[in-house]
């Protein structure tokens, strides 16, 4: 028997069809197609944030990798992206391989530093290769993205295909959360000695984990890389880094719509802070810290308990009034 | 069945184990008993390869130990009711014991592992009751209870506990050991380390003491018992006597 599809993925479906046919403004276009990107990113440190419980403050480092790599391999050597992409993919995965067997036996604030680490080298990396990157004026001339007749020019175009990618991440996360490796990794969030003691090999399970999450970084890099057709280091240093983290943390670790949540705020804050011109990062900052204060388990855990505290509200009130 | 040899444990540089030697025959429950600090829950970590390292010789059915991590250990047929229960508080009651099968889906037992969900939960019904709430939500007992059955979901012939009796009500700490001579009826091995010594002698066939690293005494649980050394460190009787005699 085929189980029917989540709700939430019907309303994500729905929910992108009606922005995507709704909306005409270009601008608007290029908005969610980076809260999309960031989506990816976040979703990808969510699973090993949220739910193995580790911490990485390197990630822009794969984000980054996944970005030049496309890059170099289409503007410099002239492949296809779609035969770049697997390359991006396969050289972000092999660096967090190497990166994660020493770095991932440390754990809490080392581990923490030991990205911090990573993530600076990466960037000083883009920066100054400057024969292969482009050095800190940055990499012109990326070819945008074509399947066959369908150029993906357009901002609409490119919505689409950024946001079906994302749902195929969300699907593939969830799908994931709920297998046998899904709760392992829960289990070493909770206890990690009780999971070594019921025959998790922590260590390797931990290091798949952050692979997977360093790949989709990978493809949300190859993405942005074609998008914008232009990219600088500046992009990918630590504070692309710290937006990752928070953007976990404010919508809701454990959860995949938190992350979604967490890039929609991320992503969408800064521009309608323009307003507020030079004192912008200090009430984006401000909003930001209201947030953890008022919902400290994050955006989505947040909503759902007021949602179901008013629920329960309504039940009680009508119950009273049968009571009578 | 477990035939530790002078075993050794260290850590830093401060010995926990000072050359341990003990032996578990199949079908037997072994008591191992101390007091806090004595090396009874290290002597259990190095035989369940949760310690980085230590010297001297354990062996499973005949083969060495050395080297082995957890889960290796748990595939060879150890499984490990940990101090303190350990289960997973956000997860529901069911994925906590899907959980101990974790070693066990690879090889395509799927429905063995259903079989054995059953089982675990015949044993303890209440977990049938509980099956979708978190497990944090359960109480002491029942948390204890869960724990043994995520041990058991990866079937193993020797099952050792780390104080599975500890901070449980009397009446609990008895179903608990009742469960436990069931389980050996049934052929399982048990290697039961405990502080409440006169509990864990009771249901035992054999019993060791160990006393800061070394074992004290050994032999049947019933003499055990009825030793009056065992009595006055462990049991508590006998106290004032053994006052009254030193003055």
């Amino acid at each position: 028997m085929r189980r029917l599809p989540p709700i939430g993925h019907i309303i994500f479906i729905l929910a992108v069809l009606l922005t995507g046919f709704l909306i005409e403004n270009t601008y608007y276009f290029q908005l969610l197609v980076f809260v999309g990107i960031h989506t990816l990113l976040a979703l990808g440190l969510n699973m090993l944030m949220g739910y193995a419980g580790q911490i990485s403050l390197g990630h822009a480092a794969f984000y980054g990798i996944g970005a030049y790599t496309t890059a170099i391999l289409t503007a410099t050597y002239g492949f296809s992206p779609w035969a770049a992409l697997p390359c991006a993919v396969l050289l972000a995965s092999a660096v967090a391989y190497v990166v994660g067997l020493p770095t991932l036996k440390l754990s809490g604030y080392y581990l923490g530093m030991g990205t911090l680490g990573f993530g600076m080298i990466g960037f000083i990396v883009f920066r100054e290769w400057s024969s292969l990157t482009g050095g800190s004026s940055g990499f012109v001339g990326i070819p945008p993205l074509e399947i066959g007749p369908v150029s993906f020019y357009s901002g609409r175009s490119y919505f689409f295909l950024v946001w079906t990618v994302v749902l195929g991440i969300i699907i593939l996360c969830r799908r994931l959360i709920d297998s046998r490796t899904g709760r392992a990794l829960r289990s070493i969030h909770d206890s990690e000695k009780a999971s070594r003691a019921i025959g998790v090999d922590t260590m390797a399970l931990k290091l798949r984990v952050f692979v997977f999450s360093a790949a989709v970084a990978a493809l949300a890099g190859f993405l942005y890389a074609h998008f914008v057709t232009f990219i600088s280091p500046g992009t990918f240093d630590f504070l692309a880094s710290v937006r990752m983290v928070t953007m976990v943390v404010i919508g809701g670790m454990a959860s995949v719509w938190g992350a979604l949540l967490g890039a929609f705020l991320l992503t969408l804050l800064p521009e309608w802070l323009h307003a507020f011109s030079e004192f912008e990062m200090v009430v984006y900052g401000l909003i930001l810290m209201g947030v953890m204060i008022v919902l400290p388990r994050g955006l989505f855990r947040g909503l759902l308990d007021v949602f179901e505290g008013a629920r329960e509200q309504t039940a009680k009130r009508s119950g009273g009034v049968n009571g009578r | 069945m477990l035939r530790i040899k002078n075993l050794r444990c260290y850590y830093g540089r401060i010995m926990a184990i000072k050359g341990v030697s003990l032996s578990v025959m199949e079908g037997e429950i072994i008591s191992l008993i101390g007091a806090n600090g004595a090396g009874k829950s290290t002597l259990l970590e190095a035989a369940c390869g949760l310690l980085p390292s230590w010297k001297g010789e354990i062996d499973f059915q005949g083969n060495s130990l050395k080297g082995c991590d957890g889960p290796a250990i748990v595939r060879k047929g150890i499984s490990l009711v940990p101090e303190g229960r350990l289960i997973f508080p956000p997860m529901s009651v069911t994925d906590n014991l899907k959980l101990g099968a974790y070693t066990r889906y690879r090889k395509r037992q799927h429905a063995e592992v259903a079989r054995d969900l059953e089982m675990v939960i015949d044993l303890f019904p209440i977990l049938r009751e509980r099956a979708n709430q978190p497990a944090g939500t359960l109480s002491g007992g029942e948390q204890q209870m869960l724990a043994i059955g995520r041990a058991l979901m990866a079937r193993p012939r020797l099952l050792a506990l780390d104080e599975p009796s500890m901070g449980l009500a009397p009446l609990m700490v008895e179903k608990i050991l009742d469960t436990l001579q069931l389980l050996k009826k049934e052929g399982l091995t048990i290697l039961l380390v405990e502080q409440n010594a006169q509990a864990a002698l009771k249901i035992a066939d054999r019993g060791y003491v160990l006393e800061t690293g070394k074992i004290v005494l050994q032999g049947n649980a019933s003499d055990l018992l009825s030793d009056v050394e065992v009595k006055r460190a462990y049991l508590g009787k006998d106290y004032e006597e053994f006052y009254e005699g030193r003055d």
